[in-house]
């Protein structure tokens, strides 16, 4: 049986300019800046894809979002997923532990109409509400191991083998499918949609569900901006004269060798 | 950093394209004491001109356009930031071939080298393009693209050459001070200006800033979607910017432009997404930039296919990617042009709502608008003063733009009407033109019946003689009723609403000036004459042309068209001394109703006890006369050619008189008559000028045939320059021609509809004195001539009676023989019937 | 009882584990002066008696140090079976960690396993009851109030939230050696291998250490010379503007921005770069950028970090002379 990889991913305000709050405060506005995935969930997608590439298999893609949230789903079945799935519902009500319920209820009907998930990649933290945690809460769910911070992924002999950051250098993790990774950006370059990727995005039928139970919430009481930090430029010079400043500063960054 | 100054001679509010073109030519020009401001940084402070696609294609419809057009790529040129690329415009129909035809029209009449091409031809040149998605292809060789970031710098630095500029990036408006009706200061977060000059030339943020001076500057933000496919290795291995043609794909109104080893695909197929100026995000809220929102991909994905379908193996290569989309902000406005000039705040000016192509030919025309008083391409369409207080609203903007976006590579008839915002004035009978099943043009916001269905019953009564049209082009917006109202008229009478007409009563100690001052016409008559007169700028161009009535020693009427009544009434304005002379606009408490023909003086003098004869009320007279219990003020004058009078009647009682005229004319065979008649039909018979067609600021009283034996001693503007115009040869003559065949190739008879070239009658090029090819000013049925009349400035040497020469329609030439070489009508050569 | 899981290194307890003490150090304080406990797993670097002298220091009173054949590697499960048993047995409160990877993976397992909410990247408390903590998200941009009505309350504490203090008063620093059983199914996800990491010499332009950028102020394809040289001299890569390879002076794969490569080196030389918002998109993941430019207030010094300010065709060649000179 081929493998059917499941990526998930979430509908987040691109908070690359300055940060807007919802008039609620519970939730960034994104009528500026757009929306995304997150940096990890993009390279999610792309280690899916890749992985589906490689053992011949396919990426699918789930997400528990508004209406709105489909514009993620189109984004990557534009670059090589062939299945999507919606699970229709406001995600600011939606703690951690109510996300992987729902993302184990979509696991596990898939797997009882005949079509298991024996991978399913997320990205290691959500860019918005930063939980670090529904990876793992979702293995729990599955009862699957899950390889946390993963930078790079293969799939060989019936297991996942990752390849983690850490501590003490480049890390192997070698584990059994069925299992849960979650996604360090950093080990894969995500692809931009290509041209005939996004039509064929456009005519993908994406499986539209509810959630499975009511949600118990994000414990979040209200959202807040920090003080402003001004950042400011450090002028080491002008003209020719300044060259040794420059030197001085690559030498402390460790650039050159003293 | 730099310091915001204290003062100013001249405050630049923008460094987009326009705001540096305009800092440099005003330097140029040599305005002193320069501050231009930016709430960015630059080069590019966020604005359009940021993410602009920076191609041209020259040729447009409208001349003025397109003259800002070339003048811009002159100036690209002499910058060294144009790189000429050509440019297709392709058909996928026949209905588009003709449009493109329509085009070679004007191309031809702007002098502009174009040629309509095959799909193979445009194969050669770009090799990625399936030929089998189109039928031909407008070929434009001067189609390029530019560099207009570093035009801006450019142009900037020229003018802090000149020592006379400071640059102040990052500083935002927060006000504006008016002080008397005058623009004293401009207020930032660095601090104050004083400044007697401002111009606003903040784009998609002009709106905002100038409602800080209770301005109304009505455009509106749109998007305008791009992306950008790449690398495509077709590209990537040429060197440079571009290489290849940009193809704009007319009727899936997509555009694909080479960058590099990039594609870009534009569009103007989506929705309209109108954003409103105070809802763009500031620079630090905004991901990429301001005007650069995010790409909503739902909008675009049917240009994708299409984009596609044209080019598969370009934008389906190995590793094209689409790695940049945009919903991209534009300014546009309720009617297409920009907006330029001097707001009714004195000394506050804007250059808004301009585009990459027009950004340099607007900086210049402005800044000499702003130092001479008139610029040496006429920028009228563009003027700020044209807006009508209705248009000032920005839900009229909002509806209009979400209207015409679609059509921005649209087939737009040259007589179309707008469906949106419509009704805003209405006419007191226009209940009862409705009942006479009136179709409605609008001018000004007025709906003003174009013919009358009631009157489709003589059709039959003058058969051929209504001159029936074959093709639905030259159809459209049109009907032959037009003509048969027309040679009612002539036989009995017509009943014409000009409700629209705007009215402008000036009063006071210098009234008298006011007018003499504005008006080329003796204006300083007997109480009781009607004048009718040209208003020219101070190089001798016309700035309008209308009637002048004196109703008191200190007590002056001034009646001119709706569509330019907004910019009239600001001339006059600006002439007005200060010593408690007033301008009053009463248009809309005075309705203006139209009797004409050879039984007007039958109709009226049923109505009135006055003595309506000849002797007792003479031609270019005016007087209140009774009609039954309501008092008019009559003015016998007339734009038709037929005696009659222009009734002036209080708006209250404007539907009884109507009904009065209507149902006392009858029985002399009297009709309501549609403005078809009024503008054109009964006009052209006549050859009178309109102001817009045959006249503007390019156009002299000399060339138009329009001159009069003397000269008034009394001072006016443009006096020295009519003088000297006189003294000299024309460089240009307005003649009036027939269509002596309208048979076409296919056997369809056609008719010309206006902007056609003429040519020789083997199709050679002519050229007047001005360097300007002759095209068709206005075209319209001559019903009592049984002829197609065409109105057109020829060179001198060409202005001869019997001379004949061909006009060049759809692409085909049809030969027309010059009928009059001067303001001499075809029609009543003596201006009997006026009698 | 407050519970610190502690990671260390060859220096004993890492900074970001101190920190983490001693924020639960003021927030025992304020909740009546309740203990604060330390948990480490597995091998040590030192011995067991030299870390807890060190977290004595911080204020701690037991070191639970938990060891066994289940430790010998590290995986997130079966550490989160070690933190649990400790917590178990001591009935904590509260449990935290420092906001690292295996902070984050070590306590999120912990939660799910006991079914209680976790808060990542906490900053500071605003109160006990409820017990509410400030947490970064949206990657620090913005600050969340969470409630943490659960217990234990579990968190983890953002690097550098707090400095790391030693206790005024020290704590007993008891060593309490624990061996707890780990199923077999927290066995599965460990390390099976490590290595060092490895400085990538590769020079492309998406992972070079440092990368040299070229814009207008180049002037010309033939600008490039003292430029190319930087280059060498940093062993770096090179990145050219949009308008670069619009002008045909370098090759369009060395475009860096909206449309070219995204980079994220450690430093950014950009040279003659007006800092466009297309050319911003792609370097501004570069964790040292500094500007050279004529202009002071172009964009590109605005948003760097170091800036020189001047011709790129006069600086380089100087730059490059005393680079020269120091290598000898």
């Amino acid at each position: 049986m081929s493998l059917d990889v499941l990526v998930c991913v979430k509908r987040v305000v691109d908070s690359s300019g300055e940060v807007v709050l919802s008039d609620d405060e519970q939730a960034v506005d994104g009528r500026y800046a757009g929306f995304t995935v997150s940096n990890h969930e993009e390279c999610a997608i792309e280690l899916a894809v890749q992985t589906a590439a490689a053992v011949g298999g396919a990426a699918s893609v789930v997400t528990l979002g508004d209406p709105a949230a489909v514009e993620q789903l189109r984004s990557a079945l534009a670059v090589g997923c062939t299945a999507a799935t919606h699970v229709e519902a406001d995600p600011t009500v939606f703690g951690p532990a109510d996300v992987a319920r729902e993302i184990a209820a979509v696991v596990r009907d898939h797997e009882a109409a005949g079509r298991p998930h024996d991978l399913v990649l997320l990205g290691n933290d959500a860019a918005d509400s930063g939980d670090f945690q529904v990876g793992i809460r979702l293995a729990y769910e599955l009862g699957r191991p899950v390889i946390n911070g993963a930078a790079t992924i293969a799939v060989e002999d019936g297991a996942v083998v990752a390849g983690v950051s850490g501590p003490d250098g480049h890390e192997t993790y070698r584990v059994p499918l069925p299992a849960v990774v979650t996604v360090l950006e950093g080990g894969v370059e995500p692809r931009y949609p290509t041209v005939p990727g996004r039509m064929k995005a456009k005519k993908v039928e994406i499986e539209r569900r509810t959630p499975v139970s009511e949600p118990s919430g994000p414990k979040r009481r209200r959202l807040k901006l920090p003080p402003p930090q001004p950042s400011e430029v450090q002028i080491l010079g002008e003209g020719p004269e300044a060259a040794p400043a420059v030197v001085d500063l690559f030498e402390r960054l460790g650039v050159v060798s003293r | 950093m730099a310091t915001v100054p204290t003062s100013a001679g001249v405050v630049v509010i923008g460094a987009g394209i326009v705001g540096n073109s305009l800092v440099h030519h005003l330097a140029r020009l040599g305005w002193r004491d320069i501050v231009q401001i930016d709430k960015g940084a630059l080069p590019n402070p966020g604005g359009s001109t940021g993410h602009a696609s920076n191609f041209i294609f020259p040729v447009d419809h409208s001349r003025e356009i397109t003259d800002l057009t070339l003048d811009s790529v002159r100036q690209y040129q002499e910058m060294d930031v144009f790189t000429q690329s050509g440019g297709f415009e392709l058909a996928r129909t026949e209905e588009r071939m003709e449009e493109l035809r329509r085009r070679m029209s004007s191309a031809k009449a702007w002098g502009i080298e174009a040629e309509l091409v095959s799909p193979e031809f445009v194969k050669e040149k770009v090799p990625f393009i399936e030929t089998d998605q189109f039928i031909g292809a407008f070929w434009t060789p001067s189609v390029g693209v530019v560099d207009s970031l570093r035009a801006g710098t450019i142009m900037r630095e020229s003018a802090l050459a000149t020592g006379q500029l400071t640059v102040v990036p990052n500083v935002e408006v927060v006000g504006m001070d008016v002080e008397g009706g005058r623009i004293r200061r401009v207020r930032t977060d660095g601090g104050d200006i004083e400044a007697e000059v401002v111009v606003i030339a903040a784009g998609v943020w002009s709106p905002k800033l100038g409602d800080m001076a209770g301005v109304s500057i009505p455009l509106t933000p749109a998007v305008h979607q791009m992306i950008s496919v790449g690398p495509c290795p077709q590209l990537a291995e040429q060197e440079g910017e571009i290489s290849f043609p940009i193809v704009r794909d007319m009727d899936t109104f997509c555009y694909e432009r080479q960058h590099g080893a990039d594609m870009e695909v534009g569009s103007y197929a989506h929705r309209a997404i109108l954003h409103e100026p105070e809802d763009i995000p500031s620079i630090e809220q905004a991901k990429l930039s301001p005007t650069e929102l995010p790409f909503t991909s739902d909008d675009f994905d049917p240009q994708l296919e299409q984009a596609y379908e044209l080019m598969p193996e370009l934008l389906g290569a190995e590793g094209a990617e689409m790695r940049y989309a945009i919903n991209g902000l534009l300014s546009l406005t309720c009617d297409g042009a920009p907006i330029l000039g001097e707001s009714h705040v004195k000394g506050l000016w804007t250059a808004s709502a301009v585009w990459i192509k027009e950004g340099p030919g607007v900086g210049r025309a402005v800044a000499e608008w702003m130092t001479h008083g008139y610029s040496e391409i006429d920028i009228q369409h563009s003027d700020i003063a044209r807006f009508h207080p209705h248009q000032m609203r920005r839900e009229h903007t909002r509806l209009r733009t979400t209207e015409s976006f679609i059509k921005t590579y649209g087939i737009i008839h040259p007589a179309e009407q707008y469906e949106s915002d419509r009704n805003q004035r209405l006419a007191p009978m226009h209940e009862s033109q409705k009942k006479l099943g009136a179709f409605f043009f609008e001018t000004g916001g007025w709906e003003r019946p174009h013919w009358y269905e009631s009157n489709a019953s003589l059709l039959e009564e003058y058969g051929d003689r209504v001159m029936p049209r074959e093709h639905e082009w030259d159809a459209r917006w049109w009907s032959p009723i037009i003509n048969a109202e027309h040679l009612r008229m002539r036989e009995a009478a017509g009943v014409v609403d000009l409700t629209a007409f705007a009215v402008f009563d000036i009063e006071g100690p210098g009234a008298l000036d006011t007018v003499q001052r504005t008006c080329v016409a003796q204006c300083d008559v007997k109480v009781g004459k009607v004048i009718y007169t040209p208003v020219l700028n101070a190089a001798g161009g016309f700035v309008s042309d209308l009637t002048v009535m004196r109703l008191g020693e200190d007590h002056f009427r001034v009646v001119t068209g709706a569509a330019h009544g907004m910019a009239d009434r600001k001339t006059f304005s600006d002439q007005l001394p200060g010593d408690g002379t007033t301008l009053t606009d009463v248009t809309d408490e005075v309705s203006t109703i139209g009797l004409w023909g050879p039984r007007a003086r039958d109709i009226l003098s049923s109505l009135t006890s006055d003595d309506v004869s000849d002797e007792g009320f003479g031609f270019l007279s005016c007087r209140e006369i009774p009609l039954g219990d309501v008092t008019v003020l009559a003015s016998r004058i007339s734009y038709v050619g037929e005696l009659g009078w222009e009734l002036y009647v209080p708006m209250r009682d404007a539907a009884k008189v109507w009904d009065a005229l209507l149902e006392a004319g009858e029985r002399h065979g009297a009709v309501p008559v549609g403005i078809g008649v009024y503008g054109t039909t009964g006009r052209v018979e006549k050859g009178y000028r309109a102001f817009g067609f045959e006249l503007d600021a390019e156009r002299t009283i000399v060339e138009a045939g329009m001159q009069r034996p003397k000269v008034k001693a009394a001072d006016f503007v443009g006096k020295e320059a009519y003088l000297a115009q006189r003294e000299q040869a024309p460089a240009t003559v307005l003649c009036t021609m027939t269509v002596d065949d309208h048979t076409s190739a296919s056997g369809r008879k056609r008719y010309m509809l206006g902007g056609e070239p003429i040519l020789t009658r083997d199709g050679g090029t002519l050229t007047d004195g001005h360097g300007r090819h002759p095209y068709v000013t206005t075209a319209g049925s001559a019903p009592s001539l049984g002829k197609h009349l065409l109105m057109a400035y020829l060179p001198p040497e060409q202005a001869v009676l019997g001379n004949e020469l061909a006009v060049s329609y759809m692409e085909e030439l049809y030969p027309v023989t010059v009928a009059s070489v001067d303001a001499t009508p075809l029609l009543d050569p003596q201006n009997e019937r006026i009698r | 009882m407050i519970l610190v899981l502690v990671e260390t290194d060859a220096t004993g307890a890492i900074e970001v584990s101190r920190e983490t003490i001693t924020f639960a150090r003021d927030l025992s304080a304020a909740g009546g002066g309740v203990p604060v406990d330390a948990v480490v797993v597995g091998e040590l670097p030192g011995t067991a008696e030299e870390l807890a002298q060190q977290l004595a220091s911080y204020g701690v009173r037991d070191v639970h140090h938990a060891t066994g054949e289940a430790f010998s590697a590290y995986g997130g499960a079966s550490w989160a079976s070690a933190v649990q048993a400790v917590r178990d047995s001591t009935g904590a409160v509260v449990v935290t960690a420092a906001g690292t990877p295996r902070g984050m993976e070590v306590l999120a397992h912990l939660t799910a396993r006991i079914g209680v909410a976790m808060a990542a990247n906490v900053v500071s408390f605003e109160g006990l009851a409820p017990f509410t903590v400030t947490r970064q998200v949206v990657s620090g941009s913005v600050l969340e109030e969470m409630v943490l009505d659960e217990r234990p309350a579990v968190f983890t504490v953002a690097g550098h939230a707090v400095e790391a203090v030693p206790a005024q008063t020290p704590g007993a620093g008891r060593l309490v050696p624990s061996s707890p059983e780990v199923a077999e199914a927290d066995l599965i996800a460990r390390v099976v291998s490590s290595e060092p990491p490895q400085a990538d010499l590769s020079g492309g332009l998406k992972t070079a250490r440092v990368v040299v950028g070229a814009g207008r102020g180049a002037g010309s394809a033939e600008g490039f010379g003292d430029l190319l040289e930087l280059r060498d001299l940093l062993d770096a890569s090179l990145g050219v503007s949009r308008v670069v390879t619009s002008l045909g002076w370098r090759p369009h794969h060395e475009q860096v921005g909206q449309t070219g490569s995204r980079i994220s080196p450690d430093l950014y030389v950009a040279c003659g770069i007006s800092g466009a918002i297309q050319h911003w998109a792609g370097c501004s993941s570069a964790k040292t950028i500094l500007a050279i430019n004529t202009d002071a207030e172009a964009p590109m010094v605005a948003k760097a970090h170091y800036a020189v300010i001047g011709d790129l065709h006069e600086i380089v060649p100087a730059i490059n002379e005393e680079l020269r000179k120091r290598k000898g």
